[in-house]
């Protein structure tokens, strides 16, 4: 069956609508979770607020699970499923340069529109900085193609890397998130402070 | 002390689940996940394209772009899912009556503090996005779904920058 529109069960201009609606109900998680708060998302760094370690390990480990599941009933082809291509440099670099981003603007991508949508305007000075940001590497890009293409790895899954099945990794995976959920929650008590 | 409320919104672990529910349903729809920093890509390429057009078809990374895109940059999957986002963020604000124009900042520091860094996480955070080929959505917990070992390592790399970064940057947060 799935994914739908590479079996052609729905077209592309469909997928496109549909896009969109998968779009709406992104936005509106992530905003009913408290994304759309850079003092909450802030919050995991310092312990106060654990919401982003919940809400995000939570939604990783429910689909990597629903998709296993959908895989194993013959309801989604996985081998048709996109898999994010590893090149190692650039994939360590862009992480330490995006969580410095994080720490100083205490939003994301996705979240910042969240914030932006509901009238942060911390939020929409971040959504400028990201256009900034993207520029930048667009118009240096010269500079650094070199450190963006080396050691690709491939579409390696983190099982096949490890040399384990997708299922012993998924349930080493839960028990790290469930491990994770107890310290946030131990966190929060220990470390609370007040809204502003 | 005022009474610390984290009932307003919705339970952590709930929006986890449906969050999850969203990735599934993208994969199972589209054969791909949710992203945000690629829309950001896709504009800065269809406003470039039509600003500096010669400058657009001799600089390399436009030009990358085009030979893996047909037709307007700006009709792509992730456009259309980011402009969903906005909607969904404001309707999401609109229930819970949360729409309001505010600098969020900890009164420790001034708005123009908060603005400023704002401003520069905003352009590192572009910057990083494009060389760990997605962001926190579409690199690391698209990447975890599916399993792949580069949504794990920028997930860590995110989170473990951020951590080992916190102490410098407490009095913007606490």
């Amino acid at each position: 069956m799935g994914p739908l529109v590479i079996n052609e069960i729905i077209s592309e201009n469909t997928n496109l609508l549909l896009a969109f609606f998968i779009g709406i109900a992104f936005g509106f998680v992530l905003e009913q979770g408290g994304f759309s708060s850079s003092r909450k998302l802030a919050g995991v760094f310092y312990g106060y607020d654990a919401v982003v370690l919940k809400v995000f390990f939570t939604g990783a480990v429910t689909a990597a699970l629903g998709m296993l599941f959908m895989s194993l009933f013959g309801w989604l082809d996985l081998s048709l499923v996109y898999v994010n291509e590893t090149y190692l440099t650039s994939a360590i670099l862009g992480g330490i340069v995006m969580g410095a981003g994080f720490i100083m603007g205490g939003y994301c991508p996705g979240t910042s529109f969240c914030g932006a949508a509901i009238g942060k305007i911390d939020a929409m000075i971040f959504v400028i900085g990201l256009f900034i940001g993207v520029f930048i590497f667009a118009e240096g890009y010269p500079l650094w193609e070199g450190i963006f293409k080396a050691n690709f790895m491939g579409y390696p899954k983190i099982s096949e890397f490890l040399n384990i099945s997708e299922g012993f990794f998924a349930l080493i995976l839960v028990i790290a998130a469930v491990t994770m959920f107890w310290g946030a929650e131990w966190a929060e008590k220990k470390f609370p402070r007040e809204e502003y | 002390m005022s009474k610390i409320n984290k009932s307003k919104y919705m339970n952590p672990y709930l929006a986890g689940v449906l969050l999850g529910l969203v990735v599934i349903a993208a994969n199972f729809i589209s054969g791909r996940s949710v992203g945000a920093s690629g829309a950001i890509k896709s504009a800065i390429v269809a406003g470039v394209e039509t600003v500096a057009p010669a400058h657009a078809e001799s600089a390399t990374f436009y030009k990358e772009f085009s030979e893996g895109h047909t037709g307007n940059p700006l009709n792509t999957w992730l456009v259309y899912q980011m402009l969903g986002v906005i909607l969904g963020g404001f309707l999401s604000g609109v229930l819970a009556h949360r729409l309001t124009w505010k600098v969020e900042h900890n009164p420790r520091i001034t708005s123009r503090t908060r603005l400023i860094f704002a401003l520069v996480g905003g352009i590192l955070f572009g910057l990083g996005s494009q060389f760990g080929r997605g962001c926190t959505s579409g690199s690391a917990l698209s990447g975890m779904a599916i399993l792949s070992l580069g949504g794990f390592i920028s997930m860590a790399a995110i989170f473990g920058t951020a951590f080992a970064l916190a102490y410098f940057f407490r009095k913007l947060w606490i």
